[in-house]
């Protein structure tokens, strides 16, 4: 087996005029101009999203932030059986189990936090609970807050969504 | 009002106002370099800082950064040297705004029978008294760099105290030719100088009769106020900040201050000595007066507006250049930086030199 | 007034060539240069000799101290390792020597008379300029051979392959 000689174009000769970078730098400076001026007059032109009140839209198998489900009498679909917190790699699930009031439900969670800090979207937990009690179809990633607690999403606000 | 009553009020508000045009352009300029950017950039840059809901294009956003320096920690690094790590902020600014002093912001104007200058200082010694002022801001810059007590800042500290020695001598030299022709270093009378006609048709401003000593003090004035792309000192790219890494709060913000003061003063600068000043194409005490003998009559008090009017906007022009070159751009490499200021500035410059003192002898015999 | 600023700058230059020599730190001893090249250029203005000062500012404060600046940083000594000076009796004798200087010189000013109004014209830029190249034309460009002969010297010293 030979080893292979890729040929790389050299950078050309520059041309006098060229070499003398002053009427290439009045080019350039034309080429800035022209996106100033038409970045200033056509402004739905610029591709920023101007974020908290235009969002980008999802690709819809996105793993965003955690939702509980409910069932039909308004109470969580979840029997508590641990297998998301045992599937999280992230440890970040955390559920304390109480006897359901409803006869034809075992257990229900009394307690059901994310850490959201810690929380590594896999999307392990749905995949493992046999309820679909959990789902990641919100659409979006969790939002910034300025505590710690306000970060570890209680059962309340995961059935809100 | 009495004689030397009269002088200090006029003295103390020809310095109040030029030093807050000068300070108010610069608090616009740190907005037009963001925006300017951001535009060139197809973004949309600054435009959040609101006052009651009021955003103004951003235009708050030089309010909003003052207000977060003053507010922040002032915080001295271990390392640093504390007296000197203190100083070097003000040696940086302090020639900044010295260089106002000597800029025609106007015409003689006449007020209750007395003759104004709209000039701070008038001196015998001109331009020589910028240069002597703007050599001083290499101390900020080296100060700053060794006194932080850090790798990077010293790297910046030399590498822009070289590149600014190094290109005050191609900025004294261009401008020799500019002395030259208008027989002194004073700036009014060079400005006056300007006045006149090339040829009977163009304006005899300093571009027009010094093009190539223009171009060479137009580019050692980027390289004096380490601007891209001559901004080696701060590169990012290798520097983190180069010699301002260790500086934050107040101190910092002096820098920024200093940076663009610089560019502000320098812009009036070249509309000075290269664009004529204050005067406006054709425009004579009485009236326009176009080449073709055609006049238009003009009432003095429209004349000062106009003068005063064509200056601020030579240096609106000038200021917004420098952003403008700077997003252009690229950053040159430090060898090619040297390489140009002593290999192709300096032979240039005193062929500039030579030419004009040759063409200037051929024309006077 | 003249006076009073006259007394003034000369008293910051003095202190400030004191402190160059007493400081023990080289950037504080550097800073201090400054400040009494300052003072001198002030001194200059003073005399109405704007283009001296203005001279004496961009050589001496805006280039020379700058390489003396260059070299201290460059070095870099840590703090607790600046030499120590002792006073050995060669100091102690030019101290004294110095003061005798001053003494010898101020008696000697007593008989100097100061000259009456402003030095105008000769300080000035026109001044010097004609000066330079009519009187002390031949000075003036056998200094500028001597320096080309130094810049050439610092070169071939500097670069052993030309």
């Amino acid at each position: 087996m030979t080893i292979g000689v890729i040929k790389v174009a050299r950078p050309r000769e520059m041309s006098f005029p060229e070499s003398l970078y002053l009427l290439e730098i009045v080019k350039g400076l034309g080429v800035t101009m022209g996106h100033l001026l038409s970045n200033i007059v056509r402004q739905e032109g610029i591709k920023t999203i101007e974020y908290p009140e235009v969002r980008r839209p999802m690709p819809p198998r996105f793993r965003g932030k955690h939702r509980l489900m409910k069932r039909e009498n308004g109470a969580p679909r979840c029997v508590a059986c641990y297998c998301c917190s045992t599937a999280c790699p992230a440890k970040c699930i955390t559920i304390v189990a109480g006897e359901s009031p409803d006869p034809a439900v075992e257990k229900y969670p009394v307690r059901f936090d994310i850490d959201m800090l810690r929380c590594v979207f896999c999307g392990m937990c749905v995949e493992a609970c046999p309820c679909d009690a959990i789902r990641m179809d919100t659409g979006w990633f969790t939002p910034p807050d300025d505590t710690r607690e306000k970060l570890i999403f209680t059962i309340d606000t995961l059935l809100e969504k | 009002m009495t004689g030397p009553l009269f002088d200090i009020a006029v003295t103390v508000a020809r310095i109040a106002v030029f030093f807050a045009f000068c300070f108010g352009l610069v608090v616009v300029m740190t907005w037009v370099e963001r925006k300017g950017a951001a535009y060139i950039q197809d973004r949309r840059g600054p435009n959040r800082a609101d006052i009651f809901g009021i955003r103004a294009w951003g235009l708050f956003h030089p309010l909003a950064d003052a207000l977060k320096f003053l507010f922040k920690e002032d915080f001295i690094p271990d390392n640093a040297h504390r007296l000197f790590y203190q100083m070097a902020p003000m040696f940086s600014l302090a020639p900044a705004i010295l260089g106002i002093a000597i800029i025609p912001f106007g015409p003689d104007v006449t007020v209750m029978g007395r003759t104004i200058a709209l000039q701070i200082a008038d001196l015998n010694v001109g331009i020589l008294y910028l240069f002597a002022v703007s050599g001083m801001t290499v101390y900020g810059v080296v100060l700053a760099g060794w006194a932080s007590g850090s790798k990077y800042p010293l790297l910046g500290g030399l590498r822009s105290s070289a590149q600014m020695l190094s290109y005050e001598v191609s900025m004294g030299l261009s401008l020799i030719g500019i002395f030259m022709v208008f027989e002194s270093v004073r700036m009014s009378q060079i400005v006056a100088g300007q006045g006149g006609l090339l040829f009977g048709v163009l304006p005899k401003w300093g571009v027009f009769v010094q093009p190539l000593g223009f171009i060479l003090f137009l580019v050692a004035q980027y390289a004096e106020a380490n601007r891209t792309p001559f901004d080696l000192p701060e590169g990012e790219s290798e520097l983190v900040a180069g010699y301002h890494t260790e500086y934050a709060s107040f101190k910092f913000s002096m820098f920024m201050m200093a940076e663009y003061l610089h560019m502000v003063v320098g812009a009036a600068v070249v509309a000075t000595l290269f664009f004529g000043g204050w005067q406006f194409p054709y425009l004579g005490d009485a009236g326009f007066l176009f080449p073709g003998g055609f006049a238009v009559a003009v009432p003095p008090a429209l004349v000062l507006l106009l003068r005063i009017g064509s200056f601020v906007a030579k240096v609106l022009f000038f200021a917004w250049l420098y952003v403008w070159v700077r997003w252009t751009i690229p950053r040159f490499r430090y060898d090619q930086v040297m390489r140009l200021g002593w290999k192709v500035m300096l032979p240039l410059s005193l062929l500039n030199i030579f030419a004009t003192g040759l063409i200037l002898l051929l024309l006077n015999r | 007034m003249e006076t009073v600023l006259f007394i003034l700058f000369g008293a910051i230059a003095v202190c400030g060539a004191v402190m160059v020599v007493t400081r023990k730190h080289p950037m504080a001893s550097a800073l201090y240069l400054i400040l009494t090249l300052f003072a001198v250029a002030a001194l200059f203005v003073l005399r109405q000799a704007h283009f001296l000062a203005a001279i004496q500012v961009i050589i001496y404060a805006g280039a020379v101290v700058v390489l003396f600046v260059f070299v201290i940083m460059l070095i870099n000594v840590p703090e607790d390792r600046l030499p120590v000076e002792r006073a050995t009796t060669i100091r102690v004798l030019g101290v004294l020597a110095a003061g005798f200087f001053i003494l010898e010189s101020a008696v000697l000013a007593r008989r100097y008379v100061m000259p009456k109004g402003p030095a105008a014209e000769v300080g000035t830029v026109e001044a010097v300029g004609r000066a330079l190249f009519t009187d002390y034309l031949l000075a003036f460009e056998i200094t500028s051979v001597l320096l080309l002969a130094a810049v050439i010297g610092a070169i071939a010293l500097a670069k052993r392959k030309i």
